[in-house]
This record gives structure tokens, C-alpha cells and sequence, in this order.
């Protein structure tokens, strides 16, 4: 059998519905609808999964929802041995967080996505862009080492004592809070990390969404006379807004989940909500990996297993959000994203 | 480019995963032999048949654990029974031994009469150590710094922010101590090192220490760490920072103690002689059944005030009686036999004595249908 | 919208400063775009850098051959324990989750196509590849470790299949909606099954991308840690047989991530070395395998 070029676009979906709904000939075949049948089972199976995930989740931590109610969610603290299960100082750290990595990882994804597109030759676009679609590859566990060791000390011993000299470190946000304890293990360092994470992700989306551009509209603008900047502000951007957007919600969703490096780099400070990026805190995710071996009670690792099905809700809404602008994407674009 | 019909390249790579399945059931197959810190063990050894292929798994504290690794993996030289020991803070051993997931649980906070008889389990000590008090300053030298409890307790109460506190110096004259902020770190998890270290701060210093005793508390500030591994590696990371953890965990890593007052107002620093000291007070026959001790700032000129016992915590109605018993023959060992890997780890050893009575008051109430397990 | 002006609307001097800011923007853009892209690279480079020099110190034949030590005073054990433990673990989870999620991937491209069922599988696929792998794990826990109250590698594996599942279906369904509709024309033209011109024509000619996809499926969970905290949890010890207590479906397995999680807490020089040295070798195998498969069977297409 010869190859074929994977790059051809595929025919839309009409002729190729028609050309096989058609039955075929005389000879019983078994193996069609055996092999129909098995997947679509394959199939579902991925649908039932997710059900019986969310299932369980809300299965296990029901003792806590009826016993706690909504009284986790507008709690601080958590801190089973007080009887206390609040939420929030969890749900704040992971806001916090995912904020800072995003306001690292998105304007550098964007202006890495803008160097490979416009501003180099396309075989150092395509060896630059594969080398950052494989760090995406690298398990976060290994970031959070990296994390530990090399960036911790660095942040306490030299970033955020230089922040605060300066007239940076009395902005609210910044200004340390109770908690604070050097800024090392903090929200900050969790943030930093988390940012080269999502890296990849939004700057190898962003990177294809801008390549989508018509170069007749991009020359149009050149034509004109207008600079690289400006085609790429006033044209491009504009053109692959929803797609930015939808990456921007894919990393965000990475985010927000993450565990690992978190765990390392946050701080576990579960009792109060953090003041500043500065201080220490906590994330969902990172809170159930540390308290989860040692739930006790019943309604110990329900009220744990609940803030997990909190975190699934979360995350759930982001990616349909997600993948609702990509869609828009594929709409506009007439292709996929 | 036009591919040849006989591609080799999926070839290429199957065989390449083949290669590392095969390494792998390797691997499995040479199972058995290695006890785990013997030289070079054979990678290909599909005949060989193991001494015992039993395993006893065992969760909690973080406390012993350096130690009952150790005796786990001198045990499987000589018996060829194994330890699975996983440090998770002794929360997270108390709650492994409900569930039944381990073979024995491992606590520093041990569990008070009515506890065991509502969880329906038994308890019984170990091994006695020490909590010592770590720190990050450059220029400090290990078994220098002096700290009193109530200085300690305002540290983590918060109330004392700076090395150079007024109230530090005037315990440590001509130690160079910077202006910086005193960083401090904690326990994240359920901890039985902070229910000994809670406990010695509210007996030592109740005016001062008012955040509680147990293994979790609500501290007023400080960063956490999982286990006293990672109050350690925290305590090693950030410069300028105080942490609690045992004592093997600092000596072994050569990592900044300091001295403390005790109860009779001495100067004394963290040594098996100072923990075995405090030990001594422990009145064990009076303890029975739950053998429930608490050992800190107790009396004596040599006596660390923060020493802790810590105790192993098993099913009272135990399913399998050959597994039961497997596990008490490991304990049963390290009261005998395991007396010098504990020193030499500065843990104290429990006295024949203790053992004697552990095992003919304690262990016998561990039955299988009503059939006593020990002895 | 700003044309250069050719005519003589606004003032010499104005019509200058204009065209002299548009390009005073665009050169500090173009400068900020190469101090971000290198920042970025640079960032990343040293992270890769970092872990090389600090894992290829514990590189050697004990390292890769013996089990890890349980003594906090040893200088020797290696990983070989936990390496073998990853791959068995995630080599199952394979085995469930590979044919499962290809066939399932096949019934989106092939049957399903744009009808509801399919596009809602679809989404779900989608989301599902979202959710956080702790979720997972504690899914897994709910699942097979509590009620029978035991720890498995089993149940580690179950975890990392739920994540591997709809990776393969969604990449499976990516690459068969390449293959150009005339294959499957000419296939059945000829009067073959519909199975056998799926399977014999379609993917075969996609074969290259299938097994891209797997195996970068397999690849990524294999760097996973939190699937595999309180499922498959860790041992020092070699997996012995199926069951029983150190036995796959029995009690906890050794595994690669979760020692290197557990070494690299804790204080001790020698274990953090050894832990630098595991992920060393995560590193090594990912992008090892990322750029192996891209070599074989990628020509010219980015992803």
C-alpha cells in the first residue's frame, strides 16, 4: 500500500457519509458489525468514564456535603483536627497562583509565538517551535525539583529581598502578609514555575492560530506600508483573538490542576488566606496530594474527596469554555485549530 | 519522499520496547534475592527461589522511620522477610491501620485508652528519640545557638520575628546573629513530632504557647513541610529559617542544632545520653494497657526536654494469623537484636524490661477468632 | 489604519515624528520579542541543564541494577527497583488503555463522524483530558484501594489508563481525519469490508501518526506522579508475582516517580542525588521517545 501525505486537508464530511452508509452485498459479513459495534463501545467507554469519574467524586464525598454544606466554601481554614473544612484559603492560593503563572506565561508565549512566526526563518521556527512542544513533555515532578533546589533559594536569598527594597514592594499584593517567611516557598515561586509549564502549550497553540493567517491579508497590510508590529497588533492578533483566548484557557486549566511542583514550591500554609504573592499558601490540588494518606475520619476524606469534586468542577468549566472558543476558532478559520 | 513498502522504522521501534520489556520482566524475575543494600545483585535470576517472599507493610511516622528502615533492611539479610515502611506522618499511620491497608501503623502521638478500645487497636512503644531544633544561619555552628522554650515559643507564636531579638542575644552573647526575619517551618501533615514538640511547648512554656497540642494545629505562621524530611530539605532551602524535626534526620545530615534549656534550668544538647535520660522517667508498667507516655521536659540536669516515645499500632482482631505473627517476629526482633542499629542512630532502645512486659500484656490480646496470636 | 503619506496633507515635521514612532514601536517590540523568546528558551534550557548536572552524578551500573536503599546512612542502592516498577505499571495501563482508546478513536473518525453521540463524545474527551491527574487518583483510591483495602499497582495503573484513554481516542480520530477520503473510496470500491479497508488501508496508511500518538500517550503518563500516591504508593523492594503482598495486584509497587518524589524531600545528600539521577532518567526517556518517534515517522508535519 502506498503512503500518503498527511498534510492533505480531509474532504468534508457529506460524500464520505454517503459513499459507505450504503449496505453492502450479498455475502454475510459478521465482521462489519462486529467491528462497528466494538467502536462504538470503544467509543462510549471514554464518555461512561468521565460519568463514573464524576460519580464516585460525588459519591464519596456526599457524608461531606450534607454534613458541611455550603460551609466550605465560605470557611478559611482547614483543619480537620479543629473541625474545620474550609476551602477557601485553598481556592484562594490556586486563584493566586494560576494568576501569577499566567501573567508570566502569557505576554512571553505570545512574543515567542510572534518571534517564530514573523520574525525568523521558518526551519529555525520549526526547530525552536519542536523544542518547545517537547518540554511540554517534561513531567512536572522534574520541575518541581528544579524548582526546590535552584529557584527557591534564588528567590528567597536575592529576588524578593530585592523587591522589597524598592518602592515595588509596598503595593498591596506585594507587601508581605502575616504569613510571609522569606518568599521562598510561596505563591510567587509556585507561580514562576507554573508559568514555564504552561509555557509550551500556549505559545505552541498561539504559534499555530498565527500561522493560520491569511498571508494575503498580512501582505495587504505590509503593502501599505505598515511595520512588523503593526500587521501583527491590528491584523494577526485580531485574526486569532478567540484562538489565544482558547490556548490561554488550556494552560489555564493545566494550572489550576497542577500538583507536583506546587507541592513543593507553596508552602503548605493551609489556615489563613495569603496577603501577598509572597506568602505562603496552599492550592486544591496540592492540600489533597499532602492531607489525603492521613484523612481519619469518615468525614475527613469526604470533606477531602469534596474539594476534589470542587477542583473537577472547576476545571470542567474551563474546558468547555475552552472548548468553546476554539470552536469559534475552526468556525472562523474554516479549519482546525 | 517516498517510503518503502518494507518500512523499517515501526520494526525499529518495537524492537526497541521489546528490548525494555524483556529488561523489565528481567527485572521481576530476579525479585527475590536482593536485599536491598547488597553490591550488584544478578539482573538475570529466573530460577531463583526467595527465603520467604513475605512482605509486612507498615505506614506513619516520620519520626523512626530512619531506623525501622534500617531494621528492615538488616531483617531481610537475616530472615528474608520484608519491610515496606512509607513515612507519612503518623496521622496518615493512625488512619492506614484503621482502614487495614498496612500491617502496623507507626505514631509518635500515641492513642489514649478509649481511643484504641473504640478503633479497636492495640498500641505498644518502639523506640525513644529525640526532637531537636534545627536552623539556617551561616555563621552559626551546630550546638551553638541557645534557645530557651519560651523564646522558642514565641518564635512560633510569631511574637519573636528576628534573629537579632533582644530576647536572643541575651541568651547568646558573641554569636553573630543577622537582623533578618526568623523563617519558620512546620509540619504540613498530621504529625507526631508536632504533638511531642506542641506538647513539650505548652508544659514548658503554657503563658506564651497558647496554639494547642496535637498532631495538627493551627499554626499561627510558618511554612510547612511533608514529614520531617521535608521540614528538614526546607529548613536546608531557605536561608534564615527555624524548623523541629528528630534528631537522625539533623545529625545525619549534618544540619545546624541548638542547645536548649531543660526543666532543671541546664544547657544541654540533643545526644542519645540526654534523650536516654529522660527516658529513664518513663513509668511503663503504670501506662498499661494503652501504654499511652508522654516523655517531655522531664527532670534531670542531662535530660533533653524534647524526647518522645514511639509507638507501633496494630488491628486488636487481627484476619491472618501467620501474617499477624510474621510482624510481631520483626518487633519481637528489634527489641532484641536491633538495639545497636538504634544507638547507632541515636535512638534509645527499649529496655528489656518494657519489652518483657509488652509482650506478655500487650501482644496476647491480639487474637484471630479468639485465639491469641503471641506467643 | 495608517498610510505612509505621499501627498502633502499634514506638516513636514508631523509626517516625520509619525513614521519615526511606528517604527520606534516596532523596533522595541521586535527587541522585546527576542529578549522574551531567548528569556524563554534560556529558562528552559537551564532547566534541562540543571537536572543534566545533577543527575548524570548518580549515573552508574548500581544505579541502574540495584534497589533503592532503605538505610539513611548507605551510599549505595539504585533506582532499578522503581524503573522496572514504571514501566510494568504503565506498560499494563497501556494495555488497557492503547486498543481501547484507538478503536474508540476510530469510532469517532470513521462511524460516529459529526452525529450527537460522537460529538458529545467528543467533548468529553476533551474535558476529560483536563481534569486534573490527582482527580484521578483519588478516583482510582475510591475505586480499587479502599474497598479492598490495599494499596495495588493495579490500581496505579487503572489511574494512568483513565488518563491515557481519551489522549489516544482524540489522537486517533486526529490522524484517520487526515487520511484522505479517496483511500477509503477506492477501498470499498473494490468491494472490501468495511473493518478491513479501516483497519487494512486507512490505518496502515496512518500508521506513522498512530504510533506517534501511542507512544507519546505512554510516554506522557509515564512521567505522572499523583495518579500514583495513594494507588500503586511505593516500595523498596522489587514486585514479586501477582498477588500477595508485594505482588502487582496485591500491595504497593516500586515505581520511578513517586521514589523520586520521596527521595528528593527528603534531607540526605545520597538520596537527593539518586532522586536527580530518576529524573535524569524521565527526562531522558520523554524527550529520548519524543524525538525518536518525530525522527521515524514525522516528515515534515510539526505535530
Amino acid at each position: 500500500m502506498s503512503t500518503v501525505d498527511l498534510e492533505v486537508a480531509p474532504s468534508p464530511s457529506g460524500p464520505r457519509g454517503a459513499a459507505i452508509a450504503a449496505p453492502r452485498g450479498h455475502k454475510l459479513r459478521l465482521g462489519d458489525p462486529l467491528f462497528r459495534v466494538l467502536a462504538t463501545v470503544c467509543g462510549i467507554t471514554v464518555a461512561v468514564a468521565m460519568f463514573g469519574l464524576a460519580g464516585v467524586l460525588v459519591y464519596n464525598s456526599w457524608p461531606a456535603i450534607t454534613t458541611l454544606g455550603t460551609k466550605m466554601l465560605t470557611t478559611v481554614a482547614w483543619s480537620p483536627t479543629q473541625g474545620e473544612y474550609g476551602a477557601l484559603a485553598a481556592l484562594a492560593g490556586t486563584a493566586l497562583s494560576t494568576i501569577v503563572a499566567m501573567v508570566i506565561a502569557v505576554p512571553l508565549a505570545l512574543v515567542i509565538a510572534l518571534l517564530l512566526v514573523e520574525l525568523v526563518h521558518p526551519a529555525v521556527s520549526r526547530v525552536v517551535g519542536t523544542a518547545i512542544e517537547m518540554l511540554a513533555a517534561i513531567p512536572s515532578i522534574v520541575y518541581g525539583m528544579v524548582g526546590l533546589f535552584v529557584i527557591v533559594p534564588y528567590i528567597q536569598d536575592h529576588l524578593v529581598p530585592w523587591v522589597l527594597s524598592t518602592p515595588l514592594g509596598n503595593v498591596p499584593g506585594i507587601k508581605p502578609g502575616l504569613q510571609f517567611q522569606g518568599g521562598g516557598l510561596s505563591i510567587f515561586t509556585a507561580g514562576v514555575v507554573l508559568a514555564f509549564m504552561v509555557l509550551p502549550f500556549i505559545t505552541a497553540v498561539s504559534r499555530d492560530v498565527l500561522k493560520m493567517v491569511p498571508q494575503v491579508t498580512k501582505e495587504a497590510g505590509y503593502g501599505m506600508g505598515s511595520t512588523t508590529w503593526e500587521v501583527m497588533h491590528k491584523i494577526s492578533m485580531r485574526y486569532a483573538n478567540s484562538g489565544i483566548v482558547g490556548a490561554v484557557f488550556i494552560g489555564l486549566g493545566r494550572a489550576l490542576g497542577e500538583t507536583m511542583a506546587v507541592a513543593y514550591l507553596i508552602g503548605s500554609v493551609y489556615t489563613d488566606l495569603p496577603r501577598s504573592i509572597f506568602d505562603p499558601g496552599t492550592s486544591i490540588a496540592s492540600l489533597i496530594a499532602n492531607q489525603f494518606s492521613e484523612a481519619t475520619r469518615t468525614l475527613d476524606l469526604s470533606a477531602l474527596i469534596a474539594l476534589g469534586l470542587i477542583l473537577f468542577l472547576i476545571t470542567v468549566l474551563f474546558q468547555i469554555l475552552a472548548q468553546a472558543w476554539l470552536r469559534r476558532v475552526q468556525r472562523a478559520t474554516g479549519g482546525r485549530a | 519522499m517516498k517510503k518503502s513498502a518494507r518500512s523499517w522504522r515501526p520494526m525499529l521501534l518495537v524492537a526497541i520496547l521489546l528490548v525494555v520489556a524483556a529488561v523489565a520482566v528481567a527485572g521481576c524475575g530476579s525479585s527475590s534475592s536482593s536485599s536491598t543494600s547488597s553490591p550488584a545483585p544478578s539482573i538475570s535470576g529466573f530460577t531463583q527461589v526467595p527465603m520467604s517472599s513475605d512482605t509486612i507493610l507498615g505506614a506513619g511516622a516520620s519520626f523512626p522511620a530512619p531506623l525501622y528502615m534500617k531494621w528492615g533492611s538488616d531483617y531481610a539479610g537475616t530472615s528474608g522477610v520484608k519491610l515496606n515502611y512509607q513515612s507519612i506522618g503518623s496521622g496518615g499511620g493512625i488512619s492506614a491501620i484503621e482502614a487495614k491497608t498496612v500491617d502496623f501503623g507507626a505514631s509518635d502521638a500515641p492513642l489514649k485508652e478509649s481511643d484504641l478500645t473504640a478503633k479497636g487497636l492495640v498500641q505498644f512503644p518502639m523506640v525513644v528519640g529525640g526532637v531537636v531544633i534545627v536552623v539556617h544561619l551561616d555563621g552559626v555552628a551546630d550546638g551553638q545557638l541557645k534557645l530557651t522554650p519560651d523564646v522558642l515559643a514565641s518564635i512560633y507564636m510569631g511574637k519573636t520575628t528576628t534573629w537579632n531579638d533582644a530576647s536572643i542575644t541575651k541568651l547568646n552573647p558573641g554569636v553573630k546573629l543577622p537582623a533578618t526575619k526568623i523563617n519558620v517551618v512546620h509540619r504540613s501533615d498530621g504529625s507526631g513530632t508536632t504533638w511531642i514538640f506542641t506538647h513539650y511547648l505548652t508544659d514548658a512554656a503554657g503563658s506564651i504557647w497558647t496554639a494547642g497540642a496535637d498532631k495538627e494545629i493551627p499554626w499561627p505562621l510558618g511554612v510547612g513541610g511533608k514529614g520531617s524530611e521535608g521540614v528538614a530539605t526546607s529548613v536546608q532551602q531557605l536561608s534564615g529559617s527555624i524548623g523541629y524535626v528528630e534528631y537522625a534526620y539533623a545529625k545525619q545530615t549534618g544540619m545546624t542544632t541548638t542547645q536548649l534549656q531543660n526543666k532543671d534550668g541546664a544547657w544541654v544538647k540533643p545526644s542519645i545520653a540526654s534523650f536516654a535520660s529522660a527516658a529513664s522517667h518513663a513509668d511503663w508498667k503504670a501506662s498499661l494497657p494503652s501504654m499511652y507516655m508522654v516523655l517531655v521536659n522531664q527532670p534531670g540536669q542531662d535530660t533533653w526536654p524534647i524526647t518522645g516515645a514511639s509507638f507501633i499500632l496494630m488491628q486488636k482482631d487481627q484476619a491472618d494469623a501467620t501474617r499477624a505473627k510474621t510482624t510481631l517476629d520483626f518487633f519481637a526482633w528489634g527489641y532484641t537484636s536491633g538495639a545497636a542499629a538504634a544507638t547507632a542512630l541515636d535512638y534509645v532502645p527499649i529496655p528489656a524490661n518494657v519489652y518483657d512486659l509488652v509482650q506478655k500484656q500487650v501482644w496476647p490480646t491480639m487474637t484471630v477468632s479468639g485465639t491469641p496470636v503471641w506467643p | 489604519m495608517s498610510a505612509v503619506p505621499e501627498s502633502t496633507s499634514p506638516p513636514a515635521h508631523l509626517r516625520r515624528r509619525s513614521i519615526g514612532r511606528r517604527k520606534a514601536t516596532d523596533l522595541t517590540v521586535k527587541i522585546f520579542s527576542w529578549i522574551g523568546a531567548w528569556f524563554g528558551i534560556i529558562a528552559m534550557g537551564f532547566l534541562v541543564y540543571e537536572v543534566v548536572i545533577r543527575g548524570a552524578v548518580a549515573w552508574n551500573w548500581a544505579f541502574f541494577t540495584q534497589s533503592t536503599p532503605q538505610d539513611v546512612t548507605s551510599t549505595q542502592g539504585g533506582f532499578a527497583n522503581a524503573i522496572v516498577g514504571t514501566i510494568v505499571i504503565t506498560g499494563v495501563a497501556a494495555l488497557m488503555a492503547i486498543p481501547t482508546g484507538f478503536l474508540g478513536g476510530v469510532y469517532l473518525a470513521e462511524f460516529g463522524r459529526n452525529g450527537r453521540v460522537a460529538t458529545a463524545v467528543r467533548m468529553i474527551a476533551n474535558v476529560v483530558m483536563g481534569v486534573p491527574s490527582i482527580i484521578v487518583g483519588v478516583f482510582a483510591f475510591a475505586v480499587l484501594v479502599k474497598p479492598l483495602q490495599h494499596y495495588s499497582g493495579f490500581a496505579g495503573s487503572v489511574a494512568l489508563a483513565f488518563i491515557m484513554l481519551p489522549v489516544m481516542a482524540r489522537t486517533t480520530e486526529d490522524i484517520l481525519n487526515l487520511v484522505p477520503n479517496e483511500l477509503r473510496e477506492s477501498g470499498l470500491a473494490m468491494g472490501a469490508a468495511r473493518w478491513k479497508v479501516t483497519l487494512g488501508v486507512i490505518c496502515k496508511a496512518a500508521r506513522g501518526g498512530l504510533i506517534t500518538g501511542a507512544t507519546l500517550a505512554i510516554v506522557r503518563v509515564a512521567g505522572e506522579t499523583a495518579p500514583l500516591l495513594f494507588t500503586a504508593l511505593s516500595s523498596p523492594y522489587w514486585m514479586t508475582g501477582l498477588f500477595g503482598p508485594s505482588g502487582f495486584f496485591g500491595g504497593p509497587v516500586a515505581n520511578l516517580t513517586k521514589t523520586i518524589y520521596d527521595f528528593s524531600a527528603s534531607p540526605y545528600p545520597h538520596f537527593q542525588t539518586l532522586a536527580w539521577g530518576g529524573a535524569l532518567l524521565i527526562i531522558v526517556a520523554v524527550l529520548g521517545m519524543n524525538i525518536l518517534v518525530r525522527l521515524l515517522f514525522q516528515r515534515g508535519k510539526e505535530w
